[in-house]
């Protein structure tokens, strides 16, 4: 463990001068470096989390997002889904930004719960979870849409969601240890490629 | 009345950019004693705030995505502040029939904040080329004008690599190269089988300490800018020691407009907008060094009228502008079932590629001139946006199953991308719009590209490699590409390797070429250019270590004509 003795303040005033004075040909020691960072870790880990509130989508818009992302990546025995990896609210992030995904993504609930009315005589959120099911097995394949085009514009819908889940999902703590990812850390040597059995 | 504000101080030397190019020289002439001032176009760079070293995508709200999402138009949200294809208010145009993207750093250190570090020497041939096979032009100097310079560079930087005697790709003096991979033990096994030379790549990073830089600690996150400078960047490696010699005055948010010459036709200094004021300022100076980046200097050469000087400053060669070359760039991704296998383990490294295929056939006939060489990485590396975006397309479906196969194939996946040379032609080539100005007032630049037969049928070769590499080792090749539409074989548009070149271009006749082989205009005798501007031919070797040994060459000459008092 670097040495805890060494502030971060103290860190950061020796790489500032170390830049402004010119002289960052002088050694930084890599756990100095390394020590930063876990500080840096801390800090943003320490920001304001719990009670989400959209800053896009109407509460019961939110709801049917975080019911679609907890289908299209559910926990499992081994890892939790999308909704506790915080997909709904990166969802919702970037869906205030850019009017492009506010027409994809609000505009497909609204087809969704169109679909699900016509459907079922109610909204998706209020359907039961077989009827759910079979309304996502339709929209979740490009083929079903070439059987029957009226399906068309709920397969784009979904397809653009399944994307923005899965990179909600997998920039998540829960979905990197998901994968196995092992690293973004400070190494003295890397230690190449281990034995791959056969 | 708007007011230009002139500084009363006499610098010797204004060098205009602070990248490769710039920094190299800023280095060198406050070295050899001469006070320059450096007017970068950008804010000041600070590694320790703005560089993302060891984030995790769930540590920024937009987990990498950027505002909106917007951040995959220009590599990410984690890259080092680096600059964009589109900044708002300085726009650039392509002419009817072209697509031409150009990217622009504006920032101290400039691109090299987040470059791929791959620093690879220009081979002998490479200066020879014409003589070779009778396309393009030769330099008005050869490799050994060159090769002490790229050992000077090599060894203040420090670039790991092996000698492998390759003769389309010279070794050098290096570092310890860093262990393989998987995939590049895998893909290495594929390349003895065919016969293609896969050996350790050449990259400006630390694998042992070198004056004082820390080594490498195998994040494998160079793109994102180093905090511990332990890969090479102008703005931590040149600039520093250039700042501690008290010599070097640095501007920054200073967008050159003009150089300014007398009667005689010597440049005399540099008009520039202070962006921080929106005035317009000028310093005087003995000599100007334009390192800009290759287009941004020949758009400041032909804005710098006068009636010496109607077609643009050190251009009555009318050469300025002309011979733009960017890279040949294809690439494509394969599956490799053998991974599967794989144990999770740290698979970092360094940043960038820990091996790579040298131009392997240039002793062979091909059905194109030159050549170029493969980058390649993938495996387990860090998740992030996109990841699966292809996986999506591919088998579409939800929930378990989709969590299934993407832990299945997480780590599987190899890209390639391959780097060739382009033949200069004249449908290419940079000039001024005549009817758009910037938000500074400067005219900018309207680009004319096309691709040629050389370059299409050096992609075409790119994607059968591509195949036969992955089919070797029985994965499947998953990019399509074809021979029709607007980039055929998937070669990319010009500008996006970002290699763009060849604008100021050196030779030995001044009726054809802007400078002579020490980067020093034919026609002003105090005004050189040291960037991608002066490279005679765009070899599949990436330009930014020959740049800098250009402007290493170039600033000693330039320090010794000083001496001389020929300034």
């Amino acid at each position: 463990m670097p040495s805890e003795s060494i502030s971060r303040r103290d860190i950061l005033r020796t790489l500032a001068v170390g830049a402004a004075a010119g002289s960052v040909l002088q050694v930084i020691p890599a756990e100095a470096a390394a020590y930063v960072h876990q500080m840096v870790h801390k800090e943003k880990a320490a920001s304001p989390a719990g009670n989400y509130t959209p800053k896009y989508f109407s509460t019961a818009q939110y709801a049917t997002l975080i019911a679609l992302c907890d289908m299209i990546i559910p926990k499992d025995g081994k890892s939790g889904g999308a909704v506790e990896a915080g997909a709904p609210e990166f969802i919702d992030l970037l869906t205030s930004e850019n009017e492009k995904y506010q027409l994809k993504l609000g505009g497909g609930l609204s087809w969704l719960d169109n679909f699900c009315t016509d459907r079922y005589g109610k909204v998706f959120l209020d359907c039961a979870s077989e009827q759910k099911k079979e309304a996502l097995d339709l929209i979740a394949f490009r083929k079903n849409a070439k059987q029957d085009p009226s399906l068309s514009q709920g397969v784009a819908f979904f397809a653009f969601l399944r994307d923005l889940t899965c990179d909600g999902y997998y920039t998540s703590k829960i979905g990197i240890a998901d994968l196995g990812y092992i690293g973004n850390t400070s190494l003295r040597e890397f230690a190449g490629c281990p034995p791959i059995p056969d | 009345m708007p007011q230009v504000i002139r500084s009363p101080k006499q610098y010797d030397v204004c060098i205009i950019g602070s990248g490769a190019g710039g920094g190299m020289a800023a280095k060198i002439l406050t070295e050899g004693g001469l006070n320059c001032v450096l007017l970068e176009a950008g804010p000041n760079v600070v590694p320790e705030k703005d560089f993302k070293m060891f984030v995790w995508p769930y540590e920024l709200a937009h987990r990498g995505a950027g505002v909106g999402g917007h951040a995959g138009e220009n590599f990410g949200e984690f890259l080092a502040p680096n600059g964009a294809w589109q900044i708002d208010g300085e726009p650039y145009t392509s002419a009817p029939g072209s697509d031409f993207q150009w990217f622009r750093s504006r920032i101290v250190g400039g691109r090299t904040n987040h470059w791929g570090r791959i620093a690879l020497r220009f081979a002998p041939v490479d200066f020879r080329s014409k003589t070779r096979d009778g396309l393009g032009d030769d330099w008005p100097i050869t490799y050994e004008d060159l090769a002490l310079y790229y050992d000077k560079v090599e060894s203040y930087i420090g670039v790991f690599g092996t000698k492998e005697n390759v003769a389309s790709a010279p070794d050098g003096v290096f570092l310890p190269p860093p262990k393989p991979r998987c995939t590049e033990v895998l893909v290495k096994k594929a390349c003895d089988k065919l016969n293609i030379t896969c050996i350790p790549s050449r990259m400006a990073i630390l694998t042992k300490s070198v004056n004082g830089r820390t080594p490498c600690h195998y994040c494998g996150q160079c793109g994102r800018g180093c905090v511990t400078a332990s890969n090479f960047s102008s703005s931590q490696v040149l600039l520093p020691p250039a700042l501690k010699t008290g010599k070097l005055t640095l501007v920054t948010g200073a967008m050159a407009r003009e150089i300014l010459v007398d009667k005689g036709g010597k440049a005399t200094g540099v008009s520039y907008i202070d962006k921080a004021t929106r005035s317009e300022k000028r310093v005087n100076a003995r000599a100007i060094v334009v390192a800009a980046s290759a287009c941004e200097s020949a758009r400041l050469l032909l804005n710098s009228r006068s009636t010496l000087f109607p077609a643009g400053l050190a251009n009555t060669s009318g050469a300025v502008g002309k011979y733009l070359m960017d890279s040949v760039g294809s690439g494509g991704y394969g599956y490799f079932p053998h991974l599967e296998k794989t144990p999770p383990h740290n698979h970092d490294g360094t940043g960038g590629m820990h091996m790579y295929m040298p131009w392997w056939k240039f002793n062979r006939k091909n059905d194109f001139p030159r050549g170029y060489h493969i980058e390649f990485g993938g495996g387990r590396e860090m998740p992030g946006v996109g990841m699966f975006g292809d996986l999506n397309e591919e088998e579409e479906g939800y929930g378990l199953s989709l969590k299934q196969r993407a832990r299945k194939v997480y780590g599987c996946f190899i890209g390639f991308a391959g780097r060739g040379e382009m033949i200069p032609n004249p449908d290419t080539y940079c000039e001024i719009d005549p009817d758009v100005v910037d938000q500074w007032g400067i005219p900018v630049l309207r680009f004319h590209f096309k691709w040629s037969d050389y370059e299409l049928l050096q992609a075409k070769d790119m994607q059968e490699t591509f195949r036969s590499i992955v089919e070797t080792m029985g994965g499947e090749y998953k990019t399509k590409t074809s021979i029709h539409g607007d980039l055929p074989f998937g070669i990319e548009p010009g500008g996006r390797i970002i290699h763009e070149v060849g604008t100021a271009r050196m030779g030995a006749d001044a009726k054809t070429s802007v400078l002579n082989g020490f980067c020093q205009a034919h026609d002003v005798k105090n005004l050189f250019v040291t960037d991608g501007a002066p490279l005679v031919t765009n070899p599949d070797k990436n330009p930014t270590l020959t740049i800098m040994a250009l402007s290493w060459r170039a600033s000693e000459y330039l320090l010794d004509e000083a001496r001389k008092g020929n300034l």
